[in-house]
């Protein structure tokens, strides 16, 4: 017994240095496990688990926990994930202007219901063309105009083709706002309406909240959720698989019905295209032409009136605690 | 033929030194009053500043569409004005137009005052400006913005340089004639200021070499400045900005505004300083050629601007640019070209124009014009993105600048007219020693046309009496 202790005691620390050492990179994948109690309780069941660094050892299946790893803060969310290239197909066949993926979006990043990370539109190019529903992401440019603008790289263009904002640099210049040609950039205006437990969370530029006043804030490819092995919850909120999110890299996109596809086929099948091409920004999102809908086309003349509300007192009415 | 200092009259130096400096001797109720309304107007804005601090910028009616308002047209207006000081002082000097030294005081102090709260906009408009330091900590070079930090820091010191350098000769005649009349603290910055100026032909060559160096590197800075300004709007893909003229555009925009603010602060400083016997008509005639020539500059740069993408009227400009000429702008658009660049054009064009009053009006709907005119650049272009505005709250499509902004611009208003004032009474408003040079010039150009003029009827009767004989 004596010895079976000495043993545990060493595999305790080593366990804890790997976790620490190990945290940012894999972890999460892992699912590792919660040894630290100093009580033994001893039980039946034992389960065989993975270090950080490939290590396999047992422990007791009750002291085990789900582990995921913080989404990193400021330095390491500079990086982004290695490897991925991470690409958003829309398919505007399918869309129905539900705005679910804006809803979906709003909930999970607790957005003030005035901005929408991902907005839908109704388009019309021409009066002799159709009307179709457009739903607008950040498009994560590869020539991002917002990013080339911000005086102190508060903005910033990561190796897996995010684009996100840091906002405890932001200093609320707003010239990001002034060059982003898709407006997709929201500005937190003045105090941001936020419930105890979100501002309890630690800040990550990867999921944008807690947010602060002053800075400015847009969709984010949830890359906190991608960490996770998790879709961006607008493409799994989608009700119509409408939305496709992969990586580039592998070729494969999949959206909410659980469906994988090639993004080279899709693009060519689709004749997929890219909103603004001739603006050079080279957006990471595609859009599949409204060809053969499955739903109504929008009633163009059915535009809601601008809603006469005071800037203020709209977040008030909405609040999400 | 030898011109000595006694040769010139002494009387008329005297005279000179002491109209200079009679208001520096006394400051009078109505200054005092002036003062008052001034600090209480600054006060006010600065109340609403810090209102806005507390609350955020949406304390002011900019919201995500209109994210730059009214605080960024006064920005681009300000730093459009310091081309005053540049205009008059590095141009005329480089120029060598003798005419110009009654005038280069008030011009070069425009320059520094508007520079000074040209600085100040950009920081009020900040959301987050207790994070200005990040801009030294994390600057990219790559960013126009921080292109305009620099520029504009340097323009500054420049600026600031050019302002003080001809006033040291100013600062030891203070020095001198002030003794008794102001408290000895002032005396001890005048005393401070002057540097141990003597006025040994020495200093006065020295400080003629440092100020033409100092105008051949000003006249380029100004250029760059107004340009990178210029810049933080070129720079993006918008319709409206997305111009390879705006760089020239808005450099003769600034000149369009600041050569009539140099007209503006001539005529004030005349009135209020009794500067008539040394500011003349003839300074009126000439500055005002000056300003004609350049407000065609800018109507030329307006025409350049507008009736190229008029004329093709692509998706984006086309949508923006019927909002300017039939559609919600169209009035303020028509006004403005019509009303302060075609009109002041016409009235300027005639001597009777060019008199003071009509002058003086000219300019005053040429400053305010050119103030509107930055706010029609900025504000319908973010009105127009490429993304139709649909289902936004009422006030993220509409923008009108709100009592914040107001009051926090005409505090930054009142702060340069605080400013001009005080060093108006603290610091002689004409460089005394070179409109004593340009006394003597003249005075040298008289004596030596006499000579002339004797010479030749001499050489006349010579002639008479030869062909006589």
């Amino acid at each position: 017994m004596n010895n079976s202790n000495k043993k545990t005691t060493s595999r305790r620390d080593f366990l804890q240095k790997g976790l620490l050492a190990g945290t940012a990179i894999t972890a999460s994948v892992i699912g590792l496990k919660k040894v630290f109690s100093e009580e033994e309780m001893q039980s039946a069941d034992k389960s065989i688990v993975f270090s950080p660094n490939g290590k396999v050892f047992t422990v007791d299946t009750n002291k085990l926990c789900e582990y995921t790893a913080p989404p990193p803060t400021n330095d390491g969310a500079r990086i982004g994930i290695a490897g991925k290239k991470f690409v958003m197909v829309i398919d505007l066949a399918k869309c129905d202007g539900c705005k679910a993926c804006t809803e979906c979006c709003q909930a999970m990043h607790f957005t003030e219901p005035d901005k929408e990370w991902i907005k839908v539109f109704k388009m019309q190019d021409a009066e002799t063309l159709i009307p179709y529903y457009f739903p607008k992401p950040c498009f994560h440019c590869d020539n991002p105009p917002c990013t080339k603008v911000c005086p102190v790289n508060a903005t910033f263009k990561r190796q897996d083709g995010i684009v996100l904002i840091d906002n405890e640099r932001c200093i609320g210049c707003r010239s990001c706002m002034a060059a982003c040609p898709y407006s997709t950039r929201f500005f937190n205006w003045s105090h941001p309406v936020q419930s105890k437990e979100v501002t309890n969370i630690p800040y990550s530029p990867e999921h944008g909240f807690p947010r602060r006043m002053g800075t400015v804030e847009k969709c984010d490819f949830c890359p906190h959720m991608i960490r996770q092995g998790k879709m961006p919850t607008c493409v799994d909120g989608c009700p119509m698989g409408a939305i496709w999110f992969g990586d580039q890299n592998e070729d494969a996109v999949t959206n909410s019905e659980g469906i994988t596809m090639r993004l080279s086929q899709l693009i060519e099948d689709n004749a997929a295209y890219r909103h603004l091409e001739d603006l050079g920004t080279e957006p990471r999102v595609y859009y599949l032409p409204p060809k053969n809908r499955k739903y109504p086309k929008p009633d163009m003349n059915e535009q809601p009136q601008l809603q006469k509300v005071k800037h203020g007192e709209m977040n008030m009415g909405n609040m999400q605690m | 033929m030898e011109i000595t200092e006694q040769q010139y009259n002494r009387n008329e130096v005297e005279v000179l030194r002491e109209t200079s400096i009679r208001p520096l001797r006394q400051w009078g109720t109505k200054v005092k009053i002036w003062l008052a309304f001034l600090i209480l107007v600054c006060g006010w804005g600065l109340f609403c500043f810090i209102y806005q601090l507390q609350h955020g910028l949406g304390a002011t009616a900019m919201r995500n569409y209109v994210s730059w308002g009214l605080y960024i047209a006064t920005f681009v207006f300000f730093i459009g004005i310091s081309h005053s000081g540049t205009l008059v002082s590095g141009i005329l000097r480089i120029t060598k137009q003798p005419w110009r030294m009654p005038i280069t005081r008030s011009a070069e102090l425009m320059t520094f005052v508007s520079l000074l709260f040209g600085g100040i906009m950009p920081i009020i408009d900040l959301g987050r400006p207790d994070r200005l330091h990040h801009i030294v900590l994390f600057g990219r070079l790559q960013s126009p913005l921080i292109w305009d930090v620099i520029c504009i820091g340097t323009y500054f010191v420049g600026s600031s340089m050019f302002l003080f350098l001809p006033m040291i000769p100013d600062m030891a005649l203070c020095r001198d004639r002030l003794k008794g009349t102001a408290s000895k603290f002032r005396l001890w910055i005048y005393e401070k200021l002057s540097l141990g100026w003597t006025g040994t032909p020495m200093q006065h060559k020295r400080l003629e070499l440092t100020m033409t160096i100092m105008t051949i590197i000003i006249i380029p800075i100004a250029v760059s400045v107004h340009t990178v300004v210029a810049y933080i709007f070129a720079m993006t893909l918008r319709p409206g900005w997305d111009s390879t003229v705006f760089g020239p555009y808005f450099v003769a925009g600034a000149l369009y505004s600041g050569s009539a603010t140099v007209i503006l602060a001539m005529a004030a400083f005349r009135k209020f300083y009794h500067l008539e016997k040394y500011i003349t008509l003839k300074h009126f005639d000439l500055t005002g050629r000056i300003v004609l020539a350049l407000t065609l500059i800018y109507a030329y740069m307006n025409l350049n601007e507008y009736w190229i993408p008029a004329y093709k009227m692509a998706v984006g400009e086309g949508r923006l640019l019927n909002d300017l000429f039939s559609g919600t702008y169209a009035k303020v658009f028509w006004i403005l070209q019509f009303g302060t660049v075609l009109l002041p054009i016409i009235a300027m064009s005639f001597p009777a124009g060019r008199k003071p009053l009509p002058l003086i009006i000219s300019c005053i709907i040429i400053v305010i014009g050119a103030w509107v005119k930055r706010y029609i650049i900025v504000v319908p272009t973010l009105l127009h993105p490429y993304m139709p505005i649909q289902e936004v709250p009422w006030d993220w499509a509409h923008y009108f600048p709100n009592w914040v902004e107001w009051s926090v611009t005409m505090g930054c208003f009142a702060g340069i007219f605080l400013v001009i004032t005080l060093f108006a009474k603290l610091f002689p408003m004409m460089a005394i020693w070179e409109v004593e040079e340009g006394m003597k010039i003249e005075e040298t150009r008289r004596l030596g046309m006499e000579i002339f003029k004797k010479n030749e009827s001499e050489e006349a009767k010579v002639a008479t009496t030869d062909g006589n004989k």
